[in-house]
């Protein structure tokens, strides 16, 4: 297999934003505002709960960044270099003795 | 012959289904390639949908359904805030950490379990030895979870399917009144949970981790639509939505649990964020990041997963809201679920269809578990203490084969001892716990070159003494905990706290007085200056020894 690696977006600034949002994120899972709300939104979803299924969202949507912009390609280049022969490691691809398991 | 009752065609579905899941792993076998990497690894060829429905598969357990309905029945709308959100941004946060970097040292290196690759990180056969012991007694309570999660729910899913057979004592209602056992007529606990150990044993013995990885996805698939079928049914068997609301808030029992105030603490609350790091060193997920392709696999895993607990988690959370109006105080947790599916989704198709959406979500937890299980005890256990020549490959599966089947009987009795004291929410609190405070030993084996074998040691001891004995303390010298009773705190904080600190502060203290791995290792494990992106080359070649995508 011959793969050109797509061009990365990662840099060490786009890293640290990351970093700062999911500290942030962090943060505002504490909602202590909404601690003794029983105020139901759309007349059925509890507030708090209602706020924290909206912070699993925005939780999908900072890996989504993470994932552009602070991607390590560097490690994956890495991993698929040759590398030296590691006899004690279980992974062989040296077919099974005996018949597959069955 | 019996009658084909609404009871007993809900039986045959779910038969059905567990029937289909054993083609499945027979399916798989006809791909198998004839290697050792593709038993335990699937080659290491798991492309981006397979990784993200197996490992969230893997990852909600019986826990994620029977557990947070019958946790959200007792504590209230805070669960989800307590586990399904901190998850989202924790989980993919471990993912990206920890999970493509082990991956990529997987990959480069070979490695199979994880004993392995700490052996060699810390040039440590005692730390592999040392580890294979704490890992197989944490994965117990997870297995645990499974088990009685599983006998539970097919008790109440199927009660009144066989009145004659499986009748059981009335019981005292809170008035003194002696009335029917809503769980009279059931499959009993011991059969259903038995049942289902058999067919994922069936289906991992015979696939290898390609069958659990095509099971996953299935199940997966499976029980995120019967999540969402339940859901929508229950809430109009209720009246809808918001007649649903209005019971809860009505109910004298109901409407504290629409908010956490008086059921849950602050410190309690913000601790709980340890709790997911746990995904960091479960051995079941450490075998299924091996089997991504690419590091680019792992994109959909990460971005998804926070909204698929989502998906998943809220319906779950408000059926058990609904339940503190529907079914009143006093109902055992682990049954919430399956006694509102029960009362309240009359046709036989869709409560076996719920029904089977709910063991799918344990039993994709429950293969990889087995599966995990046998390939330590055969790599990192047998192989190495009776050399890799002493065995042949049909002998290795018998042995990993019969150490799975040891385990699972061991926890099948357990869970036989436990089912009507531990809760399954509890249980696997206490499980994530444990593997939590294993956390900053994989955190500095990835990024700390000054850890040292024995700070890892030490970390690995100070994990095992302090969880024994604060579990011992919460479940066992209890006798467990009853319906209700409140989860232990120390100073208001989660137990994980502490054993997070004590393993945290042995791996610092004593990897900064003794001597760290030698150069040749860290160079082996630390290749890269940190943050500087290296050149890509023009051409990748296919790694020595190691099988590359086609």
């Amino acid at each position: 297999m011959s793969a050109s690696p797509p061009r990365s977006s990662t840099t060490p600034g786009s890293r640290r934003l990351v970093v700062m949002l999911f500290a942030l994120l962090f943060v505002l899972h504490h909602d202590f505002w909404w601690w003794a709300d029983r105020r139901l939104v759309f007349g059925f979803l509890p507030i708090g709960l209602f706020y924290h299924a909206l912070f699993s969202l925005v939780a999908g949507g900072l890996w989504a960044l993470a994932s552009q912009f602070a991607w390590p390609d560097e490690l994956e280049h890495w991993a698929i270099e040759p590398a030296d022969s590691n006899p004690t490691a279980s992974d062989t691809e040296a077919p099974l003795r005996n018949s597959p398991p069955s | 012959m019996f009658a084909l009752t609404e009871g007993t065609q809900v039986v045959l579905i779910i038969a059905g289904y567990l029937g289909l899941l054993v083609v499945l792993g027979l399916l798989s076998n006809h791909f198998f390639k004839g290697t050792s990497a593709d038993y335990f690894v699937v080659s290491r060829s798991v492309g981006p949908f397979l990784l993200l429905m197996s490992i969230f598969g893997t990852t909600m357990t019986g826990f994620a359904m029977v557990g947070s309905t019958g946790k959200a029945y007792t504590s209230g709308v805070g669960v989800y805030g307590l586990m399904a959100s901190w998850s989202g941004l924790i989980h993919s946060a471990v993912f990206f950490v920890i999970g493509i970097r082990l991956w990529a040292v997987g990959k480069k290196f070979g490695y199979v379990t994880q004993c392995e690759y700490f052996r060699e990180r810390f040039e440590s056969p005692a730390l592999g030895y040392g580890l294979f012991p704490v890992l197989v007694l944490l994965v117990i309570p997870y297995l645990l979870v499974g088990v009685i999660a599983a006998g539970k729910f097919v008790q109440s899913a199927t009660a009144g399917a066989f009145p004659e057979w499986f009748a059981l004592p009335d019981v005292v209602g809170p008035d003194g009144t002696a009335r029917p056992n809503p769980l009279s007529g059931g499959l009993p606990f011991w059969l259903g949970a038995g049942v289902i150990c058999l067919i994922v044993l069936c289906y991992v013995f015979v696939g290898g981790l390609r069958g659990a990885v095509w099971a996953n996805t299935f199940q997966t698939l499976v029980f995120l639509a019967a999540g969402g079928v339940a859901f929508a049914l229950i809430a109009d068997r209720m009246g809808g939505l918001q007649q649903a609301g209005r019971q809860v808030a009505e109910s004298a029992f109901g409407a504290p649990r629409l908010a956490r105030e008086g059921l849950i603490g602050q410190a309690q609350f913000l601790s709980y964020f340890l709790i997911p790091l746990s995904v960091g060193m479960f051995p079941h997920l450490f075998q299924h990041w091996l089997t991504a392709r690419s590091a680019r696999s792992f994109r959909l895993t990460v971005i998804a997963h926070p909204v698929f607990i989502m998906l998943l988690w809220v319906p779950c959370i408000l059926i058990g809201l609904w339940a503190t109006a529907q079914l009143g105080e006093g109902v055992n947790p682990n049954a919430v679920l399956g006694r509102m599916v029960n009362q309240l989704v009359h046709s036989p198709l869709l409560t076996g269809l719920v029904a089977a959406g709910v063991l799918a979500a344990i039993m994709s937890s429950l293969d990889s578990q087995f599966m995990c299980l046998g390939t330590m005890f055969t790599n990192d256990i047998v192989l190495r203490l009776a050399g890799r020549e002493r065995f042949n490959d049909r002998q290795k599966i018998l042995l990993a084969r019969v150490f799975i089947v040891a385990v699972v009987a061991f926890t099948y009795l357990l869970a036989l001892r436990l089912k009507d004291t531990a809760q399954v929410f509890d249980l696997g609190v206490w499980c994530f716990s444990g593997f939590a405070a294993l956390f900053p030993l994989v955190l500095a084996a990835v990024y700390w070159r000054r850890a040292t074998a024995a700070g890892a040691l030490a970390s690995l001891a100070a994990t095992g003494v302090v969880w024994v004995a604060l579990f011992y303390r919460d479940i066992l010298a209890r006798g467990g905990r009853r319906p209700g009773d409140d989860e232990l705190l120390l100073f208001g904080l989660m137990p994980v706290a502490f054993i997070f600190a004590a393993a945290a502060l042995a791996l610092v203290g004593v990897s900064l007085v003794t001597r760290p791995p030698g150069a040749a290792t860290l160079a082996r494990f630390f290749p890269l200056p940190a943050r500087t992106p290296r050149p890509a080359p023009a051409v990748t070649k296919p790694a020595v020894g190691i099988q590359q995508p086609v």
